[in-house]
């Protein structure tokens, strides 16, 4: 499909075009509400990024939206403006299944503190995104409900865990989403269907209300199709939340105040480790080119060793994997989700549910956390990787002495070919090389769009800052996107028969 | 390496039911993870605390104050088995 056979007329305008059109009475909330519907009804047969549409709620919102607009009163900054969240976040009285069977009754009673702050905002939530079961892992594949595709290409993966999140923006189905990124979960995604996305500091937004995978590294963070949209899903969504007692009590700063200022002088490191071996060299081509652009808005370039990247992997998966089977040891078929039901003793019960319930990837997770947490190998991995995890910390608190934000590619290839990596569990967790990191030491990230490679899929290009640099982090990538225009290509979808 | 009686043990720890196939094929896996994973052994780290977390956690008290927190009946209608306002198991 091409950009002129695209009949919704609205579905690719950015959150401050929504806005000026819905103020000056050009369109109706309600009728951009209809118009993203509109919108997946023509593709998301084939590009899956819906587990769930949440019809009800969004046309409440957008119906609060008109209302107001009628009345003359002042609006939030994004009311009016759908959204899509990634489906393990709890919007009360809509299932949220993680993506997994064990969850595919599953009606939260309460909402996610972002949720509330949504509802807040009068940003009308369109539907829940498809993921990898429990954000596990890095194509979108692990999902217990459909295959999702790339909007690019539809063959190859989108990247995940947040990989319907990514789609969604991508194709025009949303303006805004949220992702959770754990390792790269919200970064990977957006980089393999080139859109803009933000994993924030740790302890920004509230992890209330999101299903826990890996609680010392989750984070939920915005999708949109350009930096400014991001910046202000992300004022939406931030603060401290008493239910969440990681989150962080301080002042959220205004995120769009100084975005538009110049970089000049602006230290940028780039991460030696990330740009050598086993990068694809036309994503290797696209970073350099990026520090050009960079370069020439009066960025001050150099190099940056983060010396312990070779064990980042290693560091990232043990902890990981032992938190994610301490924290999933609460689906056991006793109080919500799904039972076997033929069990006739507890034991049994437990054994079969979770058999049952859970997929491949999250299995193999509980089971080398477990590993790593059972006695005789509790040092050697868990006690060793979280050393190595403040040593990677200080590698970073040492970076940001010299510069002030950090570059490198946010993966080392471009999105793969659905199935190619499903047998090499191994193969698929060397993909976040470059983003877990970030989550081992709380820093946040954006993933930016910077180039294609031959086969038209897009590149990203990752930026990196100290805890709550967040506003520097967003200038910066503003500043690159307005001197290039990655960003602003659309794919064309081809529709499966 | 790791044996299947290995890989067992943690499925048992993990209240995991797992098939002969599931176990031959996670043995072969985790054999090839866990190799992976014991590169970190080359790291010293001697006089390293270990990081939990990123920033200092700290126990966060609120007022001892009775709040409205959830309630009953809309938990339990998650419940896959419920009688007289309890959850129900099959028996222990």
């Amino acid at each position: 499909m091409t950009d002129e056979k695209i009949k919704t007329k609205f579905c690719y305008k950015t959150a401050s075009e929504m806005r000026r059109a819905l103020l000056n009475k050009e369109i109706s909330a309600k009728e951009i509400v209809d118009d993203s519907y509109k919108r997946i009804e023509e593709v998301d047969n084939t590009l899956k990024a819906f587990i769930c549409l949440t019809k009800q709620s969004a046309y409440k919102t957008a119906e609060e939206v008109d209302k107001k607009l009628g009345n003359k009163e002042k609006l939030p900054p994004l009311a009016g403006i759908p959204i899509a969240i990634k489906d393990n976040m709890c919007l009360k009285g809509f299932p949220t299944t993680a993506a997994s069977k064990i969850l595919a009754n599953f009606v939260p009673p309460y909402n996610a503190t972002v949720v509330k702050k949504l509802e807040e905002n009068l940003i009308p939530i369109i539907g829940k995104a498809n993921m990898d079961e429990f954000a596990m892992g890095s194509s979108n594949e692990n999902s217990s409900y459909h295959i999702a595709r790339n909007p690019w290409n539809t063959n190859s993966v989108p990247g995940g865990s947040s990989g319907g999140s990514a789609i969604a923006v991508c194709s025009g189905e949303s303006v805004i989403s949220l992702g959770s990124d754990t390792g790269g979960s919200i970064r990977l995604p957006a980089s393999f269907c080139g859109v803009v996305g933000l994993k924030p500091t740790y302890g920004r937004v509230s992890r209330y209300g999101l299903i826990a995978f890996a609680s010392s590294l989750d984070q939920i963070g915005p999708f949109g199709r350009c930096v400014e949209d991001v910046a202000l899903a992300l004022q939406a969504i931030s603060g401290h939340d008493p239910n969440d007692s990681t989150s962080i009590n301080q002042a959220v700063p205004d995120y769009t105040a100084a975005l538009k200022e110049d970089i000049k002088g602006l230290r940028i490191g780039v991460i030696t480790e990330m740009l050598g071996e086993g990068v694809n060299p036309e994503v290797k081509q696209a970073i350099n080119n990026s520090i050009k652009v960079f370069e020439d808005l009066g960025a001050k370039i150099e190099e940056i060793s983060i010396p312990h990247t070779k064990y980042a992997i290693s560091t990232y998966y043990v902890v990981a994997m032992a938190e994610a089977s301490s924290n999933l040891a609460r689906f056991d078929g006793v109080k919500f989700g799904y039972r076997n039901p033929d069990a006739d003793n507890l034991l049994d019960m437990y054994t079969k549910t979770r058999a049952e319930g859970f997929g491949e990837e999250v299995k193999r997770r509980i089971m080398l956390g477990t590993y790593a947490l059972s006695s005789g190998y509790y040092d050697a991995y868990y006690k060793k990787a979280q050393q190595v995890r403040s040593l990677i910390k200080k590698d970073f608190d040492k970076a940001f002495e010299q510069v002030d934000l950090l570059l490198s590619p946010v993966c080392p290839t471009t999105a793969f070919d659905i199935g190619s990596k499903t047998e090499d569990p191994l193969g698929m967790y060397l993909m976040d090389i470059c983003t877990l990191m970030a989550n081992l030491a709380g820093l946040p990230g954006i993933s930016l769009p910077c180039g294609f490679d031959s086969k038209k899929l897009p590149i990203g290009l990752q930026m990196l800052g100290p805890v709550l640099s967040e506003e520097l982090l967003l200038r910066a990538s503003y500043n690159f996107e307005q001197a290039t225009d990655f960003h602003t290509k659309k794919p064309e979808i081809t529709l499966l028969e | 390496m790791i044996t299947v009686k290995e890989v067992e043990h943690a499925a048992k720890l993990a209240r995991l039911e797992l098939c002969e196939e599931e176990k031959e094929k996670y043995t072969e896996q985790f054999s090839k993870i866990l190799d992976y994973f014991n590169q970190l052994k080359e790291v010293n780290t001697e006089d390293v605390e270990p990081m939990a977390h990123v920033f200092p956690v700290k126990n966060v008290f609120r007022d001892d104050k009775a709040e409205v927190s959830s309630i009953r009946t809309e938990i339990l209608k998650n419940a896959p088995l419920e009688e007289d306002g309890f959850f129900k198991v099959p028996k222990i």
